[in-house]
């Protein structure tokens, strides 16, 4: 109190105003300073980090673009087109930009209709993403409605990335799947593979995965254009700065006759199997159609579990190229082609060889399906009778059968523009060696005479043995158009093929095994072999003709016509079949009566389709509903 | 200095703070008829006439002499209280912050109207206080309390930048008024002491925004871009700027809060550094305006007055401006008659009336 009594006297109000005015020029000298603080901070961003600042604000403007090339069409023989693009709209997620994509799903959900299958797809998509645009969905070109939906709410919701392009489209569908194969987003392994081209992170941008879309990829990939664009912090694009056009990718021009391809697709209804026509003037493949098989046009916009685990777990394998891929025992059909081997053996046609129902090898009997009596080479192909095959093979040995048996296709890798091919085996002494280390034996050989036991091959090699025998060349098959010329001479004699396509033609027209499957025409006729191949070993008295699906003979059958001059020859294989003449063959007489009278061809086809239930769409899309019921039913039971 | 063709009527007008202001807010207008892209709207025209309107009202609050604010503080401050209080009940949300009052056409934020109260309180409170008792304790509570409290209640908003905008006016008010000078050296010390031990009891995002202004680069697409973003503006500014209109950075919406905090940002984008100190200078001398004014005056009470106004209109300006040149944390504080929003330039018009009408007061003296 002592102290402030002291004070209190120099505090007046006079010293007060000295005191504040002090104080007020310390506080606008504060003032100044800061004043002068700011400036010159300005100042150094303004000067000193003026250059790295214009430099990322340029960076924040533009973009780069790429514009993905349009893809190159694949047309068939006649200029159709087997695979096209469609101008198309589609909506992506750039996860980068994106905040709660629950949130940005749900809102999109009622815009495209999406599935919760949809959903699913884009989230693990989502996840794995990395920064790489993910596709929401693709719009066909006439719904430009729901494009604009999500165009007009872009601003609402960001990282939604809506754009034009093309899709790839299949007209065909499901008839082309194995042939054609698919395109699909890179992944990542893809985008790595390619130098991390940013081409494969373009939205819109597909590569092909599969078939003639992944063969001939560079033919078909063109290069691409590329824009500079003004955008956005949200990612809506300004203006466009310039830009340079893409340059579209090339034709593909198959052999493939699309009518053809169609029908013997269609043709092989739900069965499952595999039919290759081959034009034996040239070796242009006609048609390699493989069913059942998936439609190309559902994986151009991201194919979900489901759809994969339908596919998956079909026993029919729709995943499977069965035209390439599938091996088989040929069974009889492997006939013509080992009496090929025996007369370049040296083996008379004429001389005759008696069927009394089977051939005796040691104490074992190697059966025939009936008692032929006497047979000539011409009437044991015309019957297809085992025992003189079996005596015949038996005479001239595996050494002399073998390589002609290559020579007529088996065996063997064809030079095609293909993802892969199954080449099968023709066995020899030298091939047991190796595999089982067991020394051949004389039972072996009877077994490839018949085309059992160790022989397995792809309908395309059957196709072209059948081929080679009818038109006398070495015939190599062709899926690109081109001018080459057809192989060299095959070295038999006329006599040579007289008898073994006499003996075919007989099987059809004659007292053969598939005379039902005679052409409806009266001028032009056609020449076959009908094989029926055992699937496992006979048991007792089943011979693989009832029970379980999967345990029954396939059924086979080559063929080609006109027989006086062949124009075409083929195979069909009919997986569990049970016999070639009962499944095969049919199918081989529609396809040929499509070649010569399409009309004709279709009156055979319709009924049938009528009665399996609608076209391969509408059983696919019953099939995939009954197998989704199945398994909800099974989770169900299970959980 | 009348010249003598004048009117008198027309001479002796503050016409200082009347021009710079409009500059001020005509920088505003132009900025933002561009940000809006070479638009009127949304936000130009109606700042544009915002600002006429707060310009008459400034006028009109010039004439009121200063000693009638004395008479009238202690309702005021209850009212702005009482308003505080309900907009904590029932306020709208916006920003982050339950700070407005809806009035139908009019929205108001009653801790925009605080500031110059609390300061005409503060004011109005050592004008009373006998000369002897100013360096006692007796002096430091009273008008502790009276910044605490409101201050307390806008942190429950929470509004972190105005509460420290209302705390710095108050002190500022304070120090003009004589308190020892130990103990404001004590304050900042024990602050800056404090500030490491209160770090961890500061919500999450108020301590990100801490750490974001020590390295910006921390988190350049999270709250970090703010900062990096309006660094950028400025430095590809440069010292002429991109040209009128031609802000890329604002126009592409890579600046984010273009129109309202980070609007000189974009200004100094298109105007460069010329634009920017052109700004600065305006608002120097404003300021260098309303400590004149302080100084000139004869009464204590408008003396106090006068410094605290001054000082709430350079807090403003200079935590905006720390905050986009990236000296001081995202507080969300507009740049005073030049941002988009009513209620910092009516604030600031208030300020700039009640400072007329002081000068005015000094004027009347003058011819005494």
């Amino acid at each position: 109190m002592r102290k402030r009594r002291r004070h209190a006297p120099l505090l007046t109000e006079q010293t007060q105003q000295l005191t504040f005015t002090r104080r007020a020029l310390v506080v606008g000298g504060l003032q100044g300073a800061v004043g002068l603080l700011l400036a010159g901070r300005m100042a150094y961003i303004a000067i000193a980090e003026n250059e790295r600042s214009q430099l990322q604000a340029e960076e924040n403007r533009v973009h780069l673009r790429l514009i993905p090339p349009r893809r190159g069409w694949i047309v068939d023989r006649n200029g159709l087109p087997i695979a096209q693009n469609r101008s198309n709209f589609r909506i992506d997620l750039l996860p980068d930009r994106v905040d709660d994509e629950d949130q940005l799903l749900a809102q999109l959900q009622p815009l495209l209709d999406l599935t919760p299958d949809d959903i699913e797809r884009v989230k693990t998509e989502l996840a794995r993403a990395g920064s790489q645009p993910v596709q929401v969905k693709e719009l066909p070109g006439d719904r430009y409605d729901q494009y604009a939906a999500v165009v007009l709410r872009q601003q609402e919701m960001p990282g939604v990335s809506p754009l034009r392009g093309f899709s790839r489209q299949y007209p065909e569908g499901a008839a082309v799947g194995h042939l054609i194969g698919y395109v699909g987003t890179p992944n990542r392994e893809e985008f790595l593979a390619a130098n991390r081209n940013p081409l494969f992170v373009t939205p819109g941008f597909k590569i092909g995965k599969e078939g003639l879309e992944k063969t001939m990829e560079a033919t078909l990939e063109g290069r691409p254009g590329a824009a500079r664009v003004e955008m956005t912090a949200r990612g809506r694009i300004v203006r466009e700065l310039d830009s340079l056009d893409d340059t579209p990718g090339q034709q593909v021009r198959t052999t493939i006759d699309i009518g053809l391809q169609s029908y013997a697709a269609r043709r092989l209804g739900d069965e499952s199997g595999a039919c290759v026509v081959i034009d034996c003037r040239s070796g242009d493949i006609l048609c390699l159609a493989s069913m059942p098989a998936y439609d190309p046009n559902a994986f151009a916009d991201g194919i979900s579990r489901n759809e994969w685990a339908f596919l998956a777990e079909d026993q029919r394998k729709p995943l499977l190229n069965k035209a390439l891929n599938g091996l088989y025992p040929p069974g009889s059909t492997f006939k013509p082609t080992v009496a090929m081997a025996l007369l370049r053996a040296g083996v008379d046609p004429n001389e005759r060889v008696f069927c009394g129902g089977g051939y005796s090898l040691g104490n074992r009997t190697f059966r025939c399906l009936g008692r032929h009596g006497p047979m000539n080479m011409h009437q044991a192909i015309a019957r297809s009778c085992n025992t003189y095959f079996y005596s015949m093979g038996r005479r001239v040995g595996i050494d002399a059968l073998a390589p002609v048996c290559r020579e007529m296709g088996f065996g063997t890798r064809f030079d095609l523009p293909v993802v892969s091919q199954h080449y099968g085996t023709v066995p020899d002494a030298g091939w047991k060696v190796r595999r089982f280390d067991q020394q051949w034996g004389q039972a072996d050989t009877l077994n490839t005479s018949i085309g059992q036991g160790y022989v397995s091959v792809n309908p395309l090699q059957l196709a072209i043995s059948s081929a080679r025998i009818a038109s006398g060349r070495d015939l190599q098959p062709r899926l690109l158009l081109t001018d080459a010329p057809p192989g060299p001479a095959l070295p038999y004699s006329d006599e040579a093929f007289a008898a073994v396509r006499g003996g075919m033609w007989e099987v059809v027209n004659g007292a053969g095994t598939a005379v039902r499957s005679r052409l409806p025409f009266r001028d032009i006729q056609m020449a076959g072999k009908t094989g029926t191949a055992q699937v496992r070993r006979i048991t007792g008295t089943q011979r693989g003709q009832s029970g379980e699906w999967r345990f029954r003979d396939h059924g086979l059958f080559i063929f080609f016509a006109p027989t006086d001059n062949p124009i075409y020859a083929g195979a069909v294989v009919i997986e569990h079949g049970l016999g070639g003449a009962r499944a095969a063959a049919p199918v081989a007489k529609d396809v040929m009566t499509y070649l010569f009278d399409k009309e004709l061809a279709m009156q055979a086809l319709l009924p049938l389709e009528q009665s399996w239930g609608g076209n391969i769409a509408e059983r696919t899309a019953r099939r995939a509903e009954a197998w989704a019921a199945g398994r909800a039913a099974a989770t169900q039971n299970g959980g | 200095m009348a010249l003598p063709l004048v009117p008198r009527a027309i001479a002796n007008q503050p016409w200082l703070p009347m021009i710079v202001s409009s500059i001020l807010a005509g920088l505003g207008f132009l900025t933002l008829y561009s940000a809006a892209g070479g638009k009127l709207t949304p936000w130009a025209l109606p700042h544009g006439m915002r600002f006429g309107v707060f310009f008459v009202l400034a006028l009109a609050l010039s004439y009121v002499r200063p000693g009638w604010w004395k008479e009238t503080v202690v309702y005021a401050y209850l009212g702005v209280m009482l308003l505080l209080v309900v907009v904590l009940g029932m306020g709208v949300v916006g920003g982050g912050a339950r700070s407005w009052l809806d009035f139908g056409p009019i929205r108001l934020q009653p801790s925009e109207l605080i500031k110059p109260v609390l300061v005409i309180a503060l004011a109005t409170f050592y004008t009373h206080m006998p000369p002897s008792n100013i360096r006692t304790f007796g002096a430091l509570w009273p008008a502790g309390l009276m910044i605490s409290i409101p201050v307390g209640v806008i942190l429950l908003q929470p509004d972190l930048g105005t509460s420290m905008l209302l705390t710095l006016s108050g002190i500022t008010t304070m120090f003009l008024a004589g308190l020892p000078l130990m103990w404001f050296i004590g304050g900042a010390l024990f602050v800056g002491l404090a500030i490491p031990a209160i770090f961890p009891f500061l919500m999450q995002h108020q301590q990100e925004r801490i750490m974001i202004l020590l390295d910006p680069s921390q988190d350049p697409l999270g709250s970090g871009y703010h900062i990096t973003q309006s660094k950028i503006a400025i430095g590809s500014g440069g010292i002429t700027g991109q040209g009128y209109l031609n802000g890329t950075q604002s126009h592409l919406q890579f600046l984010p809060e273009q129109h309202t905090d980070f609007i000189f940002s974009a200004l100094a984008e298109e105007w460069g550094l010329v634009g920017g100190l052109f700004l600065l200078v305006c608002l120097g001398l404003l300021l260098w305006w309303g400590m004149r004014v302080a100084m000139r005056a004869k009464g204590r009470y408008e003396k106090l007055l006068a410094g605290g106004l001054t000082s709430i209109i350079f807090f403003y300006a200079s935590i905006n401006l720390m905050m986009v040149m990236g000296l001081a944390p995202v507080v969300g504080i507009p740049l005073p008659l030049v941002s988009w929003g009513g209620s910092a330039m009516m604030t600031v018009m208030i300020c700039l009336g009640l400072l007329m009408g002081i000068e005015r007061q000094n004027w009347r003296d003058a011819q005494r």
